[in-house]
């Protein structure tokens, strides 16, 4: 019980992690290596925000999102449209825009640098303990969490219900042929990116709360995220959430049980596993 | 980039001041040179501990005119490279250092892999390389087959024995018993600290009741605090890095584990530490410790925070800097920015630090070094070292709250 509450609480900090990703590489295509730094960029502005003006993070978290959507959006606007208009296959636009974002992330890792230095921090913010069923856990984990699933949910509907979404699902599946039906492809892909770019900040703003990271941490966020999208299918919502949590079991059962040290072989173990059986991931469809 | 501008206005300023005053005074600058990182997984604790203690030094001493050598006085002029927290980036970085800008001296790397990376390169050009955050049971032969390799900071059986010391006597005396619970960073420093503690801690009578590893970077440490709970332990000693200090620490505070001593390496002298936590971490033990009672290292802080704007930790900055009066002590003894001359002074001479005198012995070593602080009524105190004046009682950790 305490083992799968931990691990599902873990699963949620890692859909919150990758689900910003998914969008932007599902439907925008662009497979965004700076993702860990927009993470830390909304871990900071959480941070900023609470020690500065003592305001909550679950408050900030509404201003956080608009104006990373915004940032995004003029990311993709300028820097990557102009890559996606040149490329003559999604091949070139993957190699293209890897190399562009790499670039990104270093120049988002110098602007940190330098506007907030390189030390850690980190503040406490409901580091309280929360009693499930005789066991102990952290209160901003289970608020994270369940920020976690209110945001999945409401992507989850907004994408199976909506006109726009299904214009973004559309987009998603074939690009080609959603632009001979009318739907504007290009708006779709920067709204996909600029949205998944927003909910990483926000999930950053919430992972701030309990993990201690400095400026240059991203890459290891990115790292996750690319594991829980390829794991999930690449476009699925549903696959990214399940993936998520099954990781966030697999490792806390490993560490509670086995060793704590082989908490990495284990997520390690289970993509290889993924990888080889089902490549194209847990949900994700043949590719055409 | 503030840093940087900053430079660059005060060596601006520097230059308009050396025109004004006239050409009479040759401008005899030192060239120094710097490699440590600016980014990547030490960034965080090289942004505390290396960085500022260069702009405070470089500042001071062109301050007060530059350092002092036969023909006049010459100032010093700081080259930074940020080597990302690769070793083949700080290695590239020395070389370039050596032979493109040709440094008159080198600032050692920060952090045990990188001081051991670029050792090779110092050696082959012939810097002194007084190394701070390295810390190693290798020192004697590290020395003999780079005899222009200093070290300050300490021998990691050193560092083990210390804690090791500390709860045998809290056990001898009656105040707890001798489970101890031990965790640690799987990184060379974490894994070597707890090869070197297993025997030691035996001998000293202590039983390791929970013992594990964790990778670095693991997002959840719950159940690794959980786990060294189960076991009820007296004692908890984790050799953690930076983000594992803080995320062991909140944990056990939710946790509320209830041991009598709580032991985190490194990052919980870090004023942030102290900053994040509060009232919670009072009495807990952790690597390194000044003595902050002393005049020498009140005047240091409070330098530290004027120049730099930030604090300055409870352990390896004061020695940073104090590596950084030796070097300049030694150049003022030779008279002349001469490296072998330097390295030859540096094995004889004594130096006056912010630390108290250092003397390297005959393996190049600082034997007199600070092992373990405990943060009491918010300040992080030295309670162990080496044959440091000024260490304070070992407190009894009374709960978190």
């Amino acid at each position: 019980m305490d083992i799968l509450v931990t691990g599902l609480l873990l699963g949620g900090t890692y859909a919150l992690i990758a689900m910003g990703l998914n969008l932007q590489y599902g439907v925008a295509r662009i497979m965004n290596l700076a993702n860990g730094e927009m993470l830390v960029a909304g871990a900071f502005a959480a941070f900023w925000f609470f020690t500065a003006g003592q305001v909550s993070p679950l408050l900030s978290i509404f201003l956080v999102a608009p104006l990373t959507f915004a940032l995004n959006w003029i990311i993709y606007r300028y820097l990557l449209l102009p890559l996606v208009k040149r490329a003559k296959n999604r091949g070139q636009l993957e190699v293209d825009s890897i190399l562009a974002t790499f670039g990104l992330s270093f120049v988002f890792v110098g602007i940190m640098m330098a506007v907030f230095g390189g030390d850690y921090f980190t503040y406490s913010y409901l580091a309280e303990p929360f009693v499930i069923m005789g066991d102990i856990y952290a209160l901003n984990r289970i608020v994270a969490f369940i920020m976690a699933v209110t945001i999945c949910g409401l992507l989850y509907l907004w994408l199976g219900k909506t006109r726009t979404g299904m214009a973004v699902r559309a987009v998603s599946v074939n690009p080609e042929a959603a632009g001979l039906v009318g739907i504007d492809v290009l708006k779709m892909s920067a709204f996909a990116f600029a949205l998944g770019g927003a909910v990483t900040a926000v999930g950053g703003s919430l992972i701030s709360t309990f993990l201690t990271m400095d400026a240059s941490i991203g890459v290891i966020f990115t790292m996750k995220a690319l594991i829980i999208v390829i794991m999930g299918g690449v476009g699925e919502v549903r696959g990214t959430i399940v993936a998520a949590l099954i990781l966030g079991l697999a490792e806390t059962w490993v560490a509670s049980v086995i060793d704590p040290g082989l908490t990495l072989a284990a997520a390690y173990l289970m993509f290889i596993l993924v990888l080889l059986f089902r490549p194209q991931g847990l949900f994700g469809r043949q590719s055409s | 980039m503030r840093r940087r501008t900053a430079l660059k206005m005060a060596a601006a300023a520097a230059l308009i001041g050396s025109f004004a005053i006239g050409t009479a005074e040759a401008a005899q600058t030192i060239k120094i040179g710097a490699v440590a990182p600016k980014t990547g997984p030490l960034a965080g604790g090289s942004t505390v501990t290396h960085w500022p203690n260069i702009e405070l030094w470089a500042a001071q001493v062109n301050a007060r005119g530059g350092i002092k050598l036969k023909d006049g006085m010459a100032k010093v002029e700081i080259v930074e490279y940020d080597d990302q927290t690769n070793p083949g980036e700080t290695i590239k970085a020395v070389q370039r250092l050596a032979t493109q800008d040709k440094v008159d001296f080198i600032i050692a790397p920060y952090g045990t892999g990188l001081n051991l990376a670029a050792a090779p390169i110092f050696a082959k050009y012939g810097y002194p390389h007084i190394a701070v955050s390295a810390i190693t049971d290798q020192i004697p032969e590290l020395s003999k087959r780079f005899p222009n390799m200093f070290f300050t900071l300490g021998s990691t059986s050193a560092f083990a024995q210390s804690v090791a010391d500390i709860l045998s006597k809290m056990n001898k005396d009656g105040k707890m018993g001798n489970k101890v619970a031990m965790v640690n960073v799987a990184d060379a420093f974490g894994i070597e600290l707890a090869a070197a503690a297993r025997p030691i801690f035996e001998k000293a009578g202590l039983e390791i009741v929970y013992d594990k590893s964790y990778p670095l970077g693991t997002q959840d440490l719950s159940p690794v605090v959980k786990g060294a709970k189960a076991t009820k332990p007296d004692a908890f000693v984790a050799w953690s890095y930076p983000p594992d200090t803080f995320g062991l620490t909140k944990q056990s505070i939710i946790q509320d584990l209830d041991v009598k001593a709580f032991y985190t390496a490194v990052a919980t002298c870090f004023p942030a530490y102290g900053g994040a936590f509060g009232k919670a971490i009072e009495g807990n033990l952790g690597a390194g410790g000044v003595n902050p009672d002393s005049s020498e290292f009140m005047a240091y802080q409070k330098a530290h925070k004027e120049t730099t704007g930030k604090d300055a930790d409870f352990w390896a900055s004061a020695t940073t800097y104090a590596s950084l009066q030796i070097l300049e002590q030694a150049i003022v003894s030779v008279g002349a920015p001469d490296r072998k001359a330097v390295i030859d002074h540096l094995k004889k001479g004594t130096f006056k630090t912010v630390l108290g005198d250092i003397k390297f012995n005959k393996n190049n070593n600082n034997e007199k070094f600070w092992t373990v602080g405990q943060w009491q009524n918010g300040v992080f105190q030295g309670v162990a070292s080496t044959g440091r004046p000024g260490a304070k009682e070992v407190q009894l950790k009374a709960g978190w709250k």
